[in-house]
């Protein structure tokens, strides 16, 4: 039972790690994303324009925030 | 499927499962190195194994019993997360806002580490359970991120067999640099690898969530190439800026532990 406590606390800590990590505002951004993909579904002169202006903006934005935090920190 | 994407598809699986394993090439050197070769080896070898497991039991169903627009929609998702993740810590190294990942030093600490017990470890040639569990843990945490990738990838498009090959193929080449040069993985240029499989690995999740929700991309596939475009010029632009502000951390490098190492 300690092993299978161990494996399924792994699992998801492997998960968590990787969806949320230090970079909570990503996850926020790939829900936003998928969510706009849903309900532009059926505009489709919008959606190929709108998906990578929001993922760009996320991206910009988060990596302007990591830097900040790492630049105070001044460490890696 | 369009040979553009397909191209597109093995370069970032190939690119990633090549990052991944110069990481764990480190851990599994520095192991065989500083306790035992044959039980590091054994350890790698194992995790390998795991890993493939996890590729046929999840790939497999996923492309056979998922409807495929549902799948593309959550591995384009996940995809998402991995590659803007990659793209950001990579932007940040490039313009001298976090410090560069450093296999040397990643050595280094881990030899450390594992050096205080050498002294009580067998022969190189012997059987020692820290070298196996060390290097197992190495492989197979790297080694997971290159599974989902594969997977992914190679659920959405259908070509989880190129894909599986891709990553290993990527796989082999790195031991064969690693038995090559041994400890000067520092010279394999995983950062700027790191950013182009981050460049790629988004421009496919955006790409998949959108096809998956039944949006329709200009030129269908050759779209994947565009939005490599796009993200390329985001991501020079975002690096040129950067470098203007004041970096903090340039021409220092990562000096971690063992235990950090393998939780990045």
């Amino acid at each position: 039972m300690r092993v299978i406590a161990r494996g399924v606390r792994a699992f998801g800590l492997f998960w968590w790690d990787f969806l949320v990590g230090d970079t909570p505002e990503l996850l926020i951004a790939v829900v936003l994303i998928v969510a706009l993909a849903l309900l532009l579904r059926h505009h489709h002169d919008a959606d190929i324009i709108v998906l990578p202006v929001v993922t760009v903006l996320f991206l910009v934005v988060s990596t302007f925030r990591g830097r900040r935090r790492d630049g105070s920190r001044g460490k890696p | 499927m369009s040979t553009s994407s397909t191209v597109v598809l093995v370069l970032a699986v190939f690119g990633a499962s090549m990052v991944e394993m110069v990481e764990a090439l480190t851990i599994v050197v520095a192991a065989g190195v500083t306790r035992s070769w044959r039980s590091s080896l054994e350890g790698a070898a194992a995790a390998v194994a795991v890993l493939a497991v996890i590729v046929l039991a999840v790939g497999v169903p996923l492309i056979h019993y998922v409807p495929i627009d549902a799948l593309r929609v959550v591995v384009g998702a996940l995809l998402l997360v991995l590659g803007l993740s990659w793209l950001r810590k990579s932007i940040l190294r490039a313009s001298g806002h976090k410090a560069l990942h450093d296999e040397d030093a990643i050595f280094a600490a881990t030899s450390a580490e594992l050096a205080p017990a050498a002294s009580s470890s067998p022969s190189p040639k012997r059987r020692d359970a820290i070298s196996f569990s060390v290097a197992f843990k190495g492989v197979f945490l790297e080694g997971m991120e290159v599974v989902l990738i594969v997977v992914s990838l190679g659920a959405s498009q259908h070509r989880l067999g190129i894909a599986a090959v891709a990553a290993v193929a990527a796989a082999l080449v790195v031991a064969a640099v690693g038995a090559l040069v041994a400890k000067q993985l520092s010279q394999v240029p995983e950062n700027t690898i790191k950013l182009v499989v981050g460049i790629m690995l988004t421009s496919f999740g955006l790409f998949w969530v959108g096809e998956g929700a039944g949006a329709h991309w200009p030129g269908s596939d050759a779209a994947i190439i565009v939005l490599i475009g796009v993200f390329s010029l985001v991501t020079i632009g975002s690096i040129a800026w950067l470098r203007t502000l004041h970096p903090t951390v340039r021409g220092q490098r990562t000096d971690v532990g063992l235990s950090e190492r393998v939780e990045e």
